[in-house]
């Protein structure tokens, strides 16, 4: 399925979301507070499921967050994008953890790497890292003058 | 963590398997909750390899940041290079010759090979059959000579760059590798009457670790693991890149969902393997080796996604580029950290006996799940 017929369809079926084209896949803007029931109505979209996650990750842009999520439909094969735009000083986000369980782990590392809280989140700790790390090493205004190395 | 050793509030008993353990191929943490000998919990403490390429890449340049990544599935060394590869070639739109395509193909078939057979030397290993493990290294270290004649490297060969690939073959490398597809048509009878006949190992293995096909989706479950419940995920099929859309060969496909189906599966597919590898031997084209490409790359602003399929499952390496001469972010889709996560869930009610045959089919690299 091309964008565009990829685009009329789910316009119906979520009426308020923002789309872009210029990339290879169909990307979704959306405001965090509404990612939830998004998510849900695209996880159990009849004629085509998006069902697997295959990708999830954080962009910092120095002025906000941007949450991508890469979403395809094991029927169909299509593939979407969906972006969140997060505040810089306080990220939150739902999780998605119950519909897609991949995620799970998922947030745990964006949260280890970026500080992203994912609210009701089962089991949000550091992942990676040790407990008491201190910051957010994918940040980009990060700064460790002993473990890390300027190139 | 010291603190959570020994019993819990509700009696059951916590203990650690790894940092350093033999089954877990690597430093992988794993700490679970016991009832008796059920499993109630496994907690993957991951980390310990950490090494953070991906902040890494970012100061990288996009010739660069290439190598790194053979320091993740070290297994994969050539498809993890070759995601890399295709995905900056995506941004640059540059056409790669033919020959290029072709030797790139040849070289993740022999990893997937390689790669196969040391899983399953480790895995028959893990079981407590040692022999198997020496019959598997004879065919796997052909492999790693043609690749160090090649590449000159045997396991992080940083092969593939954009463009195409480093340098031409070795002028030896199409007759090795066939006396490598003799060698092996030899010897594989040996690993079905070695192992996978045997009836203590197939009792071991049949009926553990079970996945459903939605848990597969759910958790994210790509490759072999999730082909052997039935899945059908392989990304040479469903997202051909490269020449495999004009290739023969069958993605392998089993039902049953424990850890035999997933041994069964890993075992077929060398065989596939195989029958691209001879498909390409002797059709190799002539020609250039690499595209002619900027000494300094430059990939336009946006955002680029390539998926391949390594050893283990699916890989994707999404750019975000801001138009300079290094990514603005890079991430790595790892199949072993999504495989990782179904590991408490496949577990978990069964015995703390079969925690290693279910894990072993997984097969886990450490280095590709912390990065």
């Amino acid at each position: 399925m091309t964008n565009e017929e990829l685009k009329n369809l789910l316009t119906e079926l979520l009426p308020t979301a923002v789309f872009e084209e210029g990339g290879e896949w169909l990307n979704l803007f959306l405001e965090a507070s509404e990612w939830k029931e998004t998510a849900l109505k695209l996880r159990h979209f009849n004629t085509m499921p998006f069902n697997f996650m295959f990708c999830l990750t954080c962009v910092d842009w120095k002025t906000h967050f941007t949450m991508v999520y890469h979403l395809r439909s094991t029927t169909t094969l299509d593939n979407i994008v969906v972006k969140v735009k997060l505040d810089r000083t306080n990220p939150e986000i739902i999780t998605v953890s119950d519909i897609w369980r991949t995620a799970e782990l998922l947030e745990r590392e964006v949260y280890d790497l970026f500080g992203v809280q994912f609210l009701e989140h089962p089991d949000l700790r550091r992942l990676l890292l040790t407990d008491d790390w201190v910051g957010y090493p994918l940040r980009k205004d990060y700064e460790d003058p002993i473990n890390m190395i300027k190139l | 963590m010291v603190e959570e050793i020994g019993k819990t509030v509700e009696g059951d008993l916590v203990i650690n398997v790894g940092p350093q353990h033999p089954a877990t191929h690597g430093v992988l943490h794993l700490v679970i909750t016991l009832n008796g000998e059920t499993i109630k919990k496994v907690e993957p403490h991951l980390g310990y390899i950490h090494r953070s390429i991906e902040k890494m890449c970012e100061s990288l340049s996009y010739r660069q940041f290439i190598y790194s990544t053979s320091r993740m599935d070290y297994l994969s060394a050539h498809i993890n290079n070759h995601a890399c590869a295709l995905c900056v070639e995506k941004g640059l739109q540059i056409e790669i010759p033919e020959r290029a395509q072709v030797i790139r193909v040849l070289m993740d078939e022999l990893t997937r090979i390689a790669s196969h057979e040391l899983w399953w030397g480790a895995m028959a290993m893990d079981l407590g059959a040692f022999t198997p493990f020496f019959h598997a290294f004879r065919e796997r270290e052909t492999i790693n000579d043609i690749m160090e004649e090649t590449c000159g490297a045997r396991l992080t060969m940083n092969y593939m760059v954009p463009g195409g690939v480093m340098a031409d073959l070795h002028p030896n490398f199409q007759s090795r590798v066939k006396n490598f597809l003799k060698l092996y048509k030899s010897k594989i009878h040996e690993y079905d009457e070695l192992v996978t006949g045997n009836i203590i190992f197939q009792n071991r293995m049949k009926g553990v670790g079970y996945l459903s096909q939605e848990d597969v989706i759910s958790y994210g479950v790509t490759g072999p693991a999730g082909r052997g419940s039935g899945v059908s995920c392989d990304v040479r099929k469903l997202y051909p890149y490269e020449i495999y859309n004009k290739l023969e060969f069958d993605e392998v496909l089993e039902t049953a969902g424990d850890s035999f189906a997933r041994y069964m599966v890993r075992l077929r597919e060398m065989q596939q393997s195989i029958r691209i590898v001879e498909q390409l031997i002797d059709n190799i084209p002539d020609g250039d080796y690499q595209a002619k490409t900027k000494a300094v790359l430059k990939l336009p602003k946006g955002e680029f996604y390539q998926r391949v399929e390594t050893a283990r499952g699916e890989l994707g390496v999404y750019i975000v580029s801001e138009g300079g001469t290094t990514p603005y972010r890079i991430k790595f889709r790892s199949p072993g950290f999504s495989n990782l996560s179904a590991l408490d869930h496949m577990t978990r009610g069964g015995k703390i006996g079969d925690l290693v045959a279910s894990m072993g089919t997984l097969d886990l690299v450490i280095p590709d799940i912390d990065r």
